[in-house]
């Protein structure tokens, strides 16, 4: 089966992004899939600057800025109002960064995705609130230099995939724009399925990782080869299954030092993070065996035109 | 038309019932909650969805996504909801969203209290919404009805306050609409703007301070321009409900030396004191605040003369200045030659009862000695 991809672009070219900005990559891409038959609704984030500013707009579908913590539920009165209207062809996609679904808008999340709420809940996680200068969030991973983290950041990144997946959702998966037929896939099936559906993307974030613009994409290509951020579906009962299987695990190392926020970070440190993704990435079923024959089966999966 | 005994909180239910709005989603606090139970029995009846959410920062946030789809809706809540409300109460009038929202006027913690008063409101006073203060549960649900078709026309929100307990529990006697004399009066709404595929456009993207500035003053002659149509709104309810209301009410004011300024239930009990005053011979009225946003100080300056002693009855206070009511009324007042003296009681803060000899106590006490007018008043 082919996904055919349009050329249509539905990111307006000249937006205020940054170079190199994840997020505006994976927004271009997302829509490409959903069309022109969806509402945006966007919480506080980068992308709240991204769009704008007033008169002018980046999207070309329409798009609802709302408060900080409310992404899930302003989609959902969208939600029920379109219902009730009779259009239940259009899809409510609830846009947020890190700080919107992990931190002040998981309240709001939990809430929808228990009602199984027919939205679609994206998070562009960028690791922190870039949008504000770098501070850290309960996404910022241990390690990395934030502004309120100047040495280093003690804490786990939190599970959102798995908190999101407890919920028992209709649709729950991991994606990096890297791989853009397994994002473009994930998202496809999530266009077609009813109910919550969790999209958890890594974002880079080239002020915010301290990376160049033109390293963004293998920067993020580093963090799912290594296993730090691995590609996967959960399904209703929460069972996550690996869609991509890196032909050989990149050392955690390279991903850590391919990135300046994790500058201060000591050896003992990466050896640790090292064993514990190791153990991740087999409890996921990760093995070379596989991914040999998964790769061969990736090539070719989407056309374009 | 039908008659019917109803508790204040049904009253309210049913002002929605006949206004059938699509979207309500709410969260439960003492002392709304017979509201929102209510509601979710009869939204099915009109096709209406109730949406059960975790917070009543995402009950107003899911009714905001609501309207900007282009659908009605509604919420109702008290005190503690409604400041957890306090952040979408700016995106709806700053997005011009028209919507109703009852608040059962609650005291705020700390300490704990469930009782009356209006400090929950007031301190949502500069958020950009339409305020109507009701002294009975037959205007509260009158209020909803006008509401949405105030709302409506200017595209900003309402919120409509009723006493807690004092209303929302207590039986009275009401005039139940028939539904196609208020369709009449309350066609279906129209969206002037809504999030539409056919159509895409943004809804409050960043604006810059000059464009955000012109917005502003937009938001404020949206209010002044308010006047009008709550008047057109009072006479076409006239028209097709057939009861009269008006944004203040004058109560025995013929040469009344001392008017009582009070606003919502309180005004009942000020009523019967300024009928017992009378009785005695005593020159004192009543003036009832109904609508406090847009605030009616045009109509209070011309009430009021400086022969006039105004007791403001505060249910709220601006701490470390005064009165909530009483600085809003010496504002409308203060440019006029024709003043009256203006004096700042607070009464009933959580709830504390008062009787009409409590009121009546009040103004013997500023007759003896009208030096009060300097201070504030406390009981």
């Amino acid at each position: 089966m082919q996904l055919k991809v349009p050329h249509a672009e539905y990111v307006s070219f000249g937006n205020v992004g940054c170079p190199g900005c994840g997020a505006v990559l994976s927004m271009r891409h997302v829509l490409k899939i959903l069309g022109k038959k969806a509402i945006v609704v966007m919480p506080a984030c980068c992308w709240g600057i991204i769009a704008g500013p007033y008169p002018t707009t980046a999207l070309q579908i329409p798009l609802l800025q709302v408060p900080f913590a409310a992404g899930a539920a302003c989609a959902v009165g969208v939600r029920h109002a379109l219902d009730k209207q009779g259009k239940k062809d259009v899809l409510v996609m609830v846009w947020a960064g890190d700080g919107g679904t992990f931190d002040i808008g998981l309240q709001g999340l939990s809430s929808a995705a228990e009602r199984n709420e027919d939205i679609l809940f994206v998070c562009y996680d960028n690791e922190a609130y870039m949008n504000t200068g770098i501070q850290r969030s309960s996404a910022t991973p241990r390690g990395a230099w934030t502004t309120t983290t100047p040495k280093g950041e003690k804490l786990q990144k939190k599970d959102i995939l798995r908190i999101v997946s407890a919920h028992r959702v209709a649709y729950a998966a991991t994606a990096v724009v890297t791989y853009p037929a397994d994002f473009m896939w994930k998202f496809q099936k999530a266009k077609s399925a009813k109910g919550f559906r969790f999209i958890h993307l890594l974002s880079s974030c080239p002020p915010g990782w301290r990376i160049d613009s033109d390293n963004s994409l293998e920067v993020t290509r580093m963090a799912v080869e290594s296993g730090v951020f691995p590609l996967v579906e959960s399904d209703e009962g929460g069972r996550m299954t690996l869609t991509y299987y890196p032909l050989e695990l990149l050392p955690v190392s390279a991903y850590f030092k391919s990135q300046g926020r994790f500058k201060g970070m000591e050896d003992v440190e990466i050896q640790v993070i090292q064993r514990e993704v190791t153990e991740k990435m087999n409890k996921l079923g990760y093995s070379r065996e596989i991914a040999k024959i998964q790769d061969i089966g990736r090539i070719q999966k989407f056309i374009i035109g | 038309m039908s008659r019917e005994m109803m508790m204040g909180s049904d009253a309210v239910a049913y002002g929605v019932k006949l206004a059938k709005p699509d979207v309500i989603s709410a969260y439960p606090i003492t002392p709304q909650t017979h509201i929102i139970e209510t509601l979710s029995e009869l939204a099915p009846l009109w096709g209406g969805r109730f949406i059960n959410v975790e917070s009543e920062f995402s009950a107003l946030s899911t009714c905001f996504g609501a309207v900007c789809a282009g659908s009605r809706a509604f919420t109702a809540t008290s005190s503690h909801g409604l400041f957890m409300m306090h952040e979408v109460l700016h995106y709806f009038s700053g997005a011009r969203m028209p919507f109703v929202l009852v608040n059962v006027n609650r005291a705020p913690g700390m300490p704990w209290n469930i009782w009356s008063d209006q400090s929950d409101s007031m301190a949502q006073r500069d958020t950009g919404w339409l305020q109507v203060y009701c002294e009975t549960c037959q205007e509260a649900l009158d209020s909803i009805l006008q509401g949405y078709f105030i709302s409506e026309r200017v595209l900003l929100p309402v919120m409509v306050m009723i006493d807690g307990f004092t209303l929302s529990h207590t039986m009275e006697e009401l005039e139940l609409h028939d539904q196609e004399k208020v369709d009449r009066f309350l066609p279906p709404y129209k969206p002037t703007f809504k999030l539409d595929i056919d159509d895409p456009v943004t809804f409050g993207n960043a604006a810059p301070p000059d464009h955000y500035y012109r917005m502003r003053k937009e938001l404020q002659s949206a209010f002044e321009k308010s006047f009008h149509t709550i008047a057109e709104c009072h006479l076409k309810f006239q028209e097709e409900i057939g009861t009269s209301y008006d944004f203040i009410e004058l109560y025995r004011f013929e040469g009344a030396e001392t008017v009582l300024i009070v606003s919502g239930a309180l005004t009942g009990t000020a009523r019967v004191a300024v009928d017992m005053m009378r009785d005695q011979g005593k020159r004192v009225g009543l003036l009832k605040i109904r609508f406090f946003r847009p605030f009616p100080g045009r109509a209070l300056g011309k009430a009021l003369n400086k022969s006039q002693k105004g007791i403001v009855l505060n249910r709220a206070v601006s701490y470390g200045a005064q009165g909530s009511l009483s600085q809003e009324i010496k504002a409308a007042l203060y440019n006029l030659e024709n003043r009256a003296q203006i004096y700042d009681v607070i009464v009933s803060l959580g709830g504390k009862e008062v009787f009409p000899d409590t009121l009546i106590n009040i103004v013997e006490q500023i007759e003896k000695d009208p030096s009060h007018k300097d201070a504030m008043i406390w009981l």
